[in-house]
C-alpha cells in the first residue's frame, strides 16, 4: 500500500468514527425525546439513525445557515413516523437549537408527532405511508427540468412499502430514468402489527425493486461503511433510480429494545430510560 | 348560441400559460386526449409528465415538482382525482402546495360512462380542506379566465370541468376575479345561486320565471371556496328566500356552503337543487340532466314554491 492510499484509508477511518459518534449522541436525542413527550415512535426512529447520519453528514451537499439554498440536495422521511431522528439530526446539524427537541409533540411547538414542513430543513410534511417517493420524483424531475445538480434522498419504511403508492412512483420514477433520485428502505423487518413477512410479506424485495427497474444495493442499514459505499454507487449510478435495501435492526443502539416490537410505537419507562441511556454511554 | 366545452378552454389556457411561463408544468394519468392536456403535450412534451392510471402518484409527482419551483397542473377526470383525496390534504393542501388541480368530466357530462365515471361529491370533498381554493366555471370563457388567474395564484385549487360543450354565458372582456360571485340578472323576489353548467340553466329559468312576474336574480358563485358570503347574505337580505343549484350531490356542495352562510347570518326559506344523494346512471347528458331535475323548468318549480313560503 502507498502512503497516500494509507493516508486516505485513515482518513476515512477517522470519519466513519466521527459518524459513528454522531449517531451514538442522535440516538440519545431520540430516547430523551419520546421518553420527554410521553409516545412516539422508538423503534422505527432508531433504526435510521446510522442512514441519517450518513445523508446529512457526509452525502448530501446542505447549509443549515441557509436552509433555502436553491442547490441543496432534498431529503424526504416518507416513513414520517420516524421523525424524532430527523428532528435531532436536524438540530445536531445546526438547523435549529437542541434545546428545542425538548419540545416534540407538545402543544404550541413547531416539533410536531410527524415532519412538518415549518420546521428548518424539512421541505415536506410527510406521515401518512406511501407519498414520499412519489414526491421525491416530482423534485427530482425539478431538477432535471431547471438543469440542477441537487440530488433527492427518501427514506421508506419496509412496512410502508406495502402502500401501492410506493410502486406507482417505482414505476414512475424508473420510467422517468430519475438517477439523480435514491430510495433508502429501512428494512427493520417489523411493522406495527408485527414481522413483515407476517404481515405482508416483500420478499423478495431486492428482486422486485429491480424488476422495478431500479438500480439497487443491499446492505447492512446499521454500517457506516456500507451506507457510505451504497450512496456512493447510487451517486455514480447512470440511467435509472437506486435504492438501498438496507436491512436493519428496530430498536438499533438499546439492548431491550433491539428487534423488539413492542417498542414501534410506545415510549420508555423512567427505569428503561435510565438503562438506555445508560447502554448509548458518553456525556 | 356559440358551445364550448371547460376542458377545451383549460386545453387552449395551458398552451398559452406554456408560452408565457416556463415554470408551467402539466400531469395527467393517461386520459390527456380527455382532459384536453394533450394540447400542452404536443406543444411542450418536455414539461409534460404522463404518469400513466397512477392517480395517487399524479398527486404525489405534482406535488414534488411545486417544491421544486414549478406550477403543477394535474389533470385526470374529476371522480378519480378524488381517488388522491387523502394525498391532496396531507400533502398539497398541508403545506400549501402550487397545485393546480383541473379535472374534468365532472357532474353528469360524463353521461353514457355511467356512475363509476360521473362526479357528484367532489364539490364537498374538496371543499373541506384546509387551505384549499375550488372553482366550478360556468363556461369555458370563465374557465380560460380561471386557470390562467389561477396559474398566477399560490397555493392549491381544484378546478371542476366538463366534458360536454355548454353555451358561452361571458364575452371576451370578462374579469374573472377569485372569490367575487358575479351577479347576471337582478331581481328583488328571489335570488338563484348557481354554479358551473347551471348558470345557464338559472338564467333560463329567470326569464321563464319574468313572464310570471317574478323578478329572481341570478349569481353565478365560480369559487365555490372561497366563498362570496357577503354577497350572499346581502342578496338573501334583499330577496328573502333563495335557491341553489348545482349539477353536485345536494350535500356539502353550493347549497350547503350557502346554508351554513344563511342559517348563520341571514336565515331565509330555500331551496336545493341537486342530485338527490343518488349515483349517476348511463344516459345521454341531456337525458340525466331532466331524470335528475337539473333543468330551468324545476328551478322556477322551486322558485314558486319559495315565493308561497316567503314572509
Amino acid at each position: 500500500m502507498q502512503t497516500s492510499e494509507l493516508y486516505l484509508l485513515k482518513k476515512n477511518m477517522d470519519a466513519i468514527k466521527m459518524l459513528d459518534e454522531k449517531a451514538r449522541k442522535i440516538r440519545k436525542h431520540v430516547i430523551n425525546m419520546i421518553f420527554e413527550a410521553g409516545s412516539g415512535h422508538p423503534g422505527g426512529s432508531l433504526s435510521c439513525v446510522d442512514i441519517l447520519t450518513a445523508l446529512y453528514f457526509y452525502t448530501m451537499r446542505h447549509n443549515p445557515m441557509e436552509p433555502e439554498w436553491a442547490d441543496r440536495d432534498r431529503f424526504i422521511l416518507s416513513k414520517g413516523h420516524a421523525a424524532p431522528a430527523l428532528y435531532a439530526i436536524l438540530a445536531e446539524a445546526g438547523y435549529f437549537p437542541v434545546k428545542e427537541l425538548l419540545s416534540l409533540r407538545k402543544i404550541g411547538s413547531m416539533l410536531q408527532g410527524h415532519p412538518d414542513s415549518d420546521v428548518s430543513g424539512v421541505d415536506v410534511s410527510s406521515g401518512s405511508l406511501g407519498q414520499g417517493l412519489s414526491i421525491a420524483s416530482g423534485l427530482a424531475l425539478a431538477a432535471k427540468l431547471d438543469n440542477k445538480a441537487y440530488r433527492v434522498f427518501a427514506l421508506l419504511g419496509d412496512g410502508e412499502c406495502d402502500e401501492g403508492q410506493v410502486w406507482e412512483a417505482a414505476i414512475f420514477a424508473s420510467h422517468y430514468k430519475l438517477n439523480n433520485l435514491t430510495a433508502i428502505v429501512d428494512r427493520n423487518g417489523l411493522q406495527i402489527d408485527g414481522p413483515t413477512e407476517k404481515i405482508m410479506c416483500l420478499e423478495p424485495i431486492v428482486e422486485k425493486w429491480r424488476a422495478f427497474g431500479w438500480h439497487v444495493s443491499e446492505i447492512d442499514g446499521n454500517k457506516m461503511t456500507e451506507i457510505i459505499g451504497a450512496l456512493n454507487e447510487a451517486k455514480i449510478t447512470s440511467g435509472r433510480p437506486t435504492v438501498i435495501i438496507a436491512n436493519t435492526l428496530k430498536g438499533k443502539g438499546v439492548s431491550f429494545m433491539e428487534g423488539i416490537n413492542a417498542f414501534h410505537g410506545k415510549t420508555l419507562s423512567k427505569e428503561e430510560l435510565k438503562i438506555a441511556l445508560q447502554e448509548l454511554g458518553g456525556d | 348560441m356559440e358551445l364550448k366545452s371547460t376542458r377545451d378552454a383549460y386545453g387552449d389556457a395551458l398552451i398559452k400559460l406554456g408560452d408565457t411561463n416556463k415554470n408551467v408544468v402539466v400531469l395527467d394519468a393517461d386520459l390527456s386526449t380527455s382532459t384536453q392536456t394533450n394540447k400542452f403535450a404536443k406543444k411542450y412534451p418536455n414539461r409534460f409528465f404522463n404518469v400513466g392510471c397512477a392517480e395517487q402518484n399524479l398527486i404525489g409527482v405534482a406535488a414534488g415538482l411545486a417544491i421544486g419551483g414549478k406550477i403543477s397542473f394535474a389533470s385526470t377526470y374529476a371522480i378519480f382525482s378524488t381517488r388522491a383525496w387523502e394525498q391532496i390534504r396531507n400533502t398539497v393542501a398541508h403545506d400549501n402546495l402550487n397545485v393546480k388541480i383541473a379535472v374534468s368530466h365532472a357532474g353528469l357530462t360524463n353521461g353514457p360512462d355511467g356512475a363509476s365515471h360521473q362526479s357528484l361529491e367532489d364539490i364537498a370533498l374538496m371543499r373541506v380542506i384546509p387551505n384549499m381554493t375550488v372553482i366550478v366555471p360556468s363556461d369555458a370563457m370563465e374557465a380560460e379566465k380561471a386557470v390562467t388567474s389561477e396559474a398566477y395564484r399560490e397555493g392549491p385549487t381544484y378546478i371542476r370541468l366538463n366534458r360536454t360543450k355548454t353555451p358561452i354565458i361571458f364575452e371576451d372582456d370578462y374579469e374573472f376575479t377569485i372569490g367575487e360571485a358575479v351577479k347576471l340578472a337582478d331581481g328583488n323576489d328571489l335570488a338563484i345561486f348557481a354554479t358551473g353548467t347551471m348558470v345557464h340553466e338559472a338564467l333560463e329559468a329567470s326569464k321563464m320565471l319574468k313572464t310570471e312576474n317574478i323578478d329572481a336574480c341570478v349569481i353565478n358563485i365560480h369559487t365555490i371556496k372561497p366563498l362570496d358570503k357577503d354577497i350572499i347574505v346581502k342578496v338573501a337580505k334583499q330577496t328573502g328566500a333563495v335557491v341553489s343549484v348545482e349539477e353536485h350531490s345536494i350535500y356539502g356542495g353550493l347549497g350547503g356552503a350557502i346554508a351554513e352562510v344563511l342559517g348563520e347570518k341571514y336565515p331565509v326559506p330555500m331551496r336545493i337543487i341537486g342530485i338527490k344523494d343518488v349515483f349517476g346512471e348511463s344516459g345521454e347528458y341531456e337525458e340525466l340532466l331532466k331524470k335528475h331535475g337539473l333543468m330551468a323548468i324545476n328551478i322556477v318549480k322551486s322558485a314558486k314554491e319559495l315565493m308561497g313560503m316567503k314572509k
